[in-house]
């Protein structure tokens, strides 16, 4: 019923809008269409100008309104670099954004068509194009340099002492891998990948019998952390938005990130003001039925609180493999897994 | 240059057009007998008239903009009412609408066929399809197309292309949904999405037939315009629409064969067990085994090789159309016609090397993503050097509001708006963080979908009088555009607000992240404001087909006293043939606006004595 009126109304206001438009061009034509244009071009003028300053103004307002729902602060070290480049750019931009639509909308009222006036005959000026050619590159030198400057650092090598972890993508959800008490991840195979070897983990290397796949993403404040991010379908995109960090996750083709970062889930819960916030991964390359869905939860720890955590965590081996001796359990997870790239 | 410059005879010309398309007539006078030897199928259906073809992609455009913006008014009300159910959809989708609410993987398909649609069948086969062949020939004197025969084809592939991908709506499995980029592994792989199957096969097949189309449809526009302009028309002298649609038609006869590759070596993949894109994949609870050693990675680089380019394929014309508008309106010359000839050829130049920039986070070396990083920086120049010279052109003007000139002016600042976004996205650093987020869908649309739409609008506006001999109405069309314009920026600028909160693109549900969940509120305006534009552009719909055989009849030759040659046809409405006399001969540049105290300058008005042309 309420559909049926609502279309109703549609159509309605339509045929009116139709309705009004016919007679408003016969009403032109008897005076004269171009005597029309010339008295509505008054009309436009104004349109445009008070469009002009509705728009600003409500870039304005929208702006503070929203401003809170924009990713808050970094919780990642290069991330705060990311946010002043993004912050530059926007001063950089907003600045000829402004200029350059004010001149569009008061061109637009001052020039409008007016009895008898005519047009300024000016095809060209070098020098001004050349200004404006110039003008823009040197903006565009000054972005460049900075940014690429910082992408060297965001992408270089990982420091030595980094935490490496494996995360795998998979139709949807993820699976991280922290190497056991020796530092080192087991190698894998996709083709030994079952139900029972979700990463298709290679048993006969002792290595790997001490991984672990938790079901949550753990992170230590303050220590570089390298993650190796593949995939064992279609591609998906390795995620953390808080973090400022997002690499595809390619099927065959081992991918890394590296970050650090900078504040405890904890912490973050003050910054943001909200005692329930959680890190998230998030999958950012469409992937399939429930790519909007395929997220993990991600915790950031003091190394203590880190140790406790991994301390508590059975190996993948035993979980599988229940008849199998407990393996030993991991605390220190960090250089060797790196020099060794076990399972690449 | 001086008024006498003359690239080609108008002789050759005669004899071409006279070998190649009458065999009844005296070149010399086409006259309008010719109509009577017209049967219903030669005149509408397997016309040869540049015209009537750039009429059939005009109207085939109109209705796949139709599909492709209903299809978006779908997935915009899962997303802004993403818990609520609507008995319309199921009576609408059936079975993808279960419930009536869509299916997560039906929602995919919507949004990698709305894709896929607006790129390539409405901004590129509709936009260049219907302006370079309505424009080319009349506006650079030429009596046809330099095969009005591959020009027919270039229609009839495009049609069958058309077909191909409306029946995938119809197969079982449903359309392809591995997103317009259809990215292997995903969209190799039944298994992946059900879109794989059938769905993706056919639009592989019908992105071939597009291709065909395409690569008719560009040899010969670049062959009529280095060929067949009269005597006079140096390419110096061109308007800079049909300068963009030259350029354009180079860039889409050189990336668009790589589309091709791209597209068969994913047809092998999927049909005959090679493994160009595939490695190391398990799936469906089997590893496929025996296609290893490929790279998605690989896709993406061809893909993007047109993929980039094709952005351009779709803004040029808009550019052209815009530049033209703008100018006859403002009655004023272009502002710097040199540099703005100058910047589409950077622009067409550059769009070749600057593929990678879709590519930051893919795992390509970081070295190499900074070269990319700098070329497309340096793309952003020729693009502001556009804009300035479009103000430029309105500063000191005598502003007409015509509804064309509405649009040219709406064009401008969605560039320009959307333009800038660029420079976030191409600085690799800050890409980072926006990539395949809203930021991203913000920056596109605005800069590509709804600019091209405007350039799109603005030439049909400017145009319809001599398409159709009637006038579109005014009201109707400025009603049509405050309402796109205005809700334009109110659908896609918060769309950067979401960007900058990282939500990601390709989500069913905007609430499932508890990170992104705060912007439903927002999700939900966006989807309502769009259902209102969409629905408001039957003002457009109604007002074009209503005025095509209703509307006031043109009654002087020129309505826009405008310079250019289209507007010298000896009949209003151009015969097949274009000038029933002889082809007129050009004098000077088309931008003599206001010069020496004159309104305007056709271009077919020798210089006076002492003036000084161009
Ligand atoms: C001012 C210069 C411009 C720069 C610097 C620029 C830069 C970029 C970059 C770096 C991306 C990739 C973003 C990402 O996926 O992370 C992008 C996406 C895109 N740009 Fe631009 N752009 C510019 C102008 C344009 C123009 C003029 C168009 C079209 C007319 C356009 C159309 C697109 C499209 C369609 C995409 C997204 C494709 C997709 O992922 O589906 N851009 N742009
Ligand atoms: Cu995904
Ligand atoms: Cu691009």
């Amino acid at each position: 019923m309420t559909t049926f009126l609502i279309v109703g109304i549609v159509v309605l206001l339509i045929a009116i809008i139709v309705r009004i438009a016919k007679t408003s061009e016969m009403v032109s034509v008897v005076k004269g269409t171009k005597e029309t244009m010339e008295e509505n071009s008054k009309t436009f003028a104004y349109i445009f100008l008070g469009f002009m300053f509705v728009f600003f103004g409500g870039i304005a307002w929208s702006l503070m309104k929203y401003k809170s729902h924009f990713l808050p602060e970094s919780a990642s070290v290069h991330g705060v670099w990311i946010d002043n480049i993004f912050n530059l750019t926007l001063a950089v931009t907003g600045l000829v954004f402004v200029l350059t639509q004010v001149a569009l909308f008061y061109f637009l009222f001052k020039y409008r068509q007016r009895k008898n006036a005519k047009a300024y005959y000016y095809p060209e000026n070098h020098k001004l194009e050349m200004w404006w050619t110039i003008i823009p590159a040197i903006f565009m030198t000054v972005l460049v340099v900075t940014g690429l400057f910082y992408w060297y650092k965001i992408t270089g090598p990982a420091p030595e002492d980094a935490m490496v972890i494996e995360v795998t993508g998979k139709q949807f959800n993820w699976i991280a891998r922290y190497p056991g008490k020796d530092g080192v991840m087991g190698k894998r195979d996709y083709s030994l990948i079952n139900d029972n070897n979700i990463i298709g983990m290679d048993w006969n290397d002792n290595a790997g019998k001490d991984d672990i796949i938790p079901t949550e993403l753990h992170f230590v404040k303050g220590k570089p952390t390298k993650i190796i991010i593949r995939s064992r379908d279609v591609m998906h995109n390795f995620d953390l938005p808080h973090f400022r960090v997002k690499m595809d996750a390619v099927p065959g083709i081992p991918t890394t990130f590296w970050f650090t970062p900078k504040y405890t889930t904890e912490e973050m819960r003050k910054v943001t003001g909200n005692p329930k916030f959680n890190y998230e991964l998030a999958c950012a390359q469409i992937c399939g039925q429930s790519h909007y869905a395929m997220k993990m939860a991600v915790k950031v720890e003091t190394q203590e609180e880190f140790n406790a955590w991994i301390g508590g965590q059975q190996s993948y081996y035993t979980t599988v493999m229940p008849a199998a001796a407990p393996a030993p359990v991991a605390v220190d997870t960090t250089a060797k897994a790196e020099s060794k790239k076990a399972g690449i | 240059m001086s008024a006498s410059t003359h690239h080609h005879g108008h002789v050759d010309q005669e004899s071409i057009y006279h070998d190649a398309v009458w065999h009844e007539h005296n070149s010399h006078e086409p006259a309008n007998q010719h109509d009577h030897h017209d049967t219903f199928f030669s005149k509408y259906i397997f016309s040869m008239d540049h015209k009537m073809i750039a009429k059939q992609f005009l109207v085939s455009g109109i209705v796949w903009a139709v599909i492709g913006g209903l299809l978006s008014a779908l997935f915009r009300i899962q997303l802004g009412y993403p818990d609520e159910h609507f008995a319309f959809l199921q009576t609408l989708l059936g079975h993808w609408a279960p419930d009536g609410k869509i299916d997560p993987q039906f929602y995919l398909a919507l949004v990698t066929m709305h894709g896929t649609i607006m790129v390539f069948f409405v901004l590129t086969g509709g936009l260049s399809g219907t302006f370079s062949n309505f424009l080319i020939p009349l506006q650079i004197g030429a009596r046809d197309m330099a095969s009005p025969m591959l020009n027919m084809l270039s229609y009839w592939f495009f049609f069958l292309s058309s077909m191909v991908m409306l029946s995938s709506f119809f197969v079982a499995s449903g359309p392809a949904s591995a997103g317009w980029t259809v990215y292997p592994p995903l969209s190799a792989l039944p298994e992946a999405v059900k879109g794989s199957g059938a769905g993706q096969s056919l639009w592989l097949i019908s992105i071939a037939f597009f291709i065909i189309s395409s690569l008719l449809g560009g040899i010969n526009y670049i062959t009529t315009i280095l060929n067949l302009r009269t005597k006079g028309m140096s390419m110096a002298r061109m308007p800079l629409t049909i300068w963009s649609f030259f350029i354009t038609a180079i860039l889409g006869l050189l990336s668009f064969p790589v589309l091709l590759s791209a597209a068969l070596l994913l047809i092998f993949d999927r049909s005959i067990g090679t493994s160009f894109y595939l490695n190391e994949i398990y799936i469906g609870g089997r590893a496929i085994l025996d296609q290893t050693g490929g790279s998605s990675i690989l896709y993406q680089h061809l893909f993007w090789f047109l993929g980039h380019p094709e952005v351009y394929i779709v803004i040029l014309p808009a550019m052209g159309i815009v530049s033209e508008v703008l100018s006859v309106n403002a009655r004023k010359p272009i502002f710097g016609y040199k540099a703005m000839i100058g910047s589409l050829l950077a622009i067409g130049g550059l769009s070749f090397i600057v593929w990678a920039h879709h590519m930051f986070v893919s795992g390509m070396n970081p070295f190499v993503g900074s070269i990319f990083v700098v070329l497309t920086l340096i793309i952003a120049v020729p693009s502001a050097v556009k804009v300035f010279n479009w103000l430029a052109t309105l500063w000191r003007g005598n502003i007409r509001f015509t509804p064309a000139m509405l649009f040219a002016i709406g064009f401008v600042s969605l560039f320009i708006s959307g333009g800038l976004t660029g420079l976030f996205l191409g600085n690799s650093t800050i890409d980072i963080e926006l990539t395949k987020t809203y930021f991203v869908v913000a920056h596109f649309h605005i800069v590509m979908g709804v600019a091209a739409f405007f350039g799109l609008f603005a030439g049909v506006y400017h145009w319809f009088p001599k398409m159709f001999g009637r006038h579109m109405n005014s009201t109707l069309a400025y009603v049509h555009f405050f309402v796109t314009f205005i809700g334009s920026y109110l659908i896609f600028w918060p769309m950067h607000y979401q960007g900058m909160a990282g939500l990601p693109r390709w989500y069913y549900n905007h609430n499932s992240y508890e990170s992104f969940s705060h912007l439903g509120d927002l999700s939900k305006f966006i989807s309502t404001v769009a259902v209102i534009v969409f629905i408001c552009q039957v003002f457009f719909i109604i007002n074009f087909f209503w005025s095509m055989y209703k509307g006031r009849k043109v009654t002087e030759a020129n309505p826009w006293e405008a310079t250019t040659l289209e507007w010298t046809t000896d009949e209003i409405l151009p015969i097949h043939g274009n000038w029933a006399g002889d082809i007129p001969t050009v004098y000077r540049w088309p931008y003599d606006y206001s010069k020496d105290d004159r309104e305007f300058i056709p271009q077919t008005e020798p210089a006076r004595e002492g003036e000084h042309v161009v």
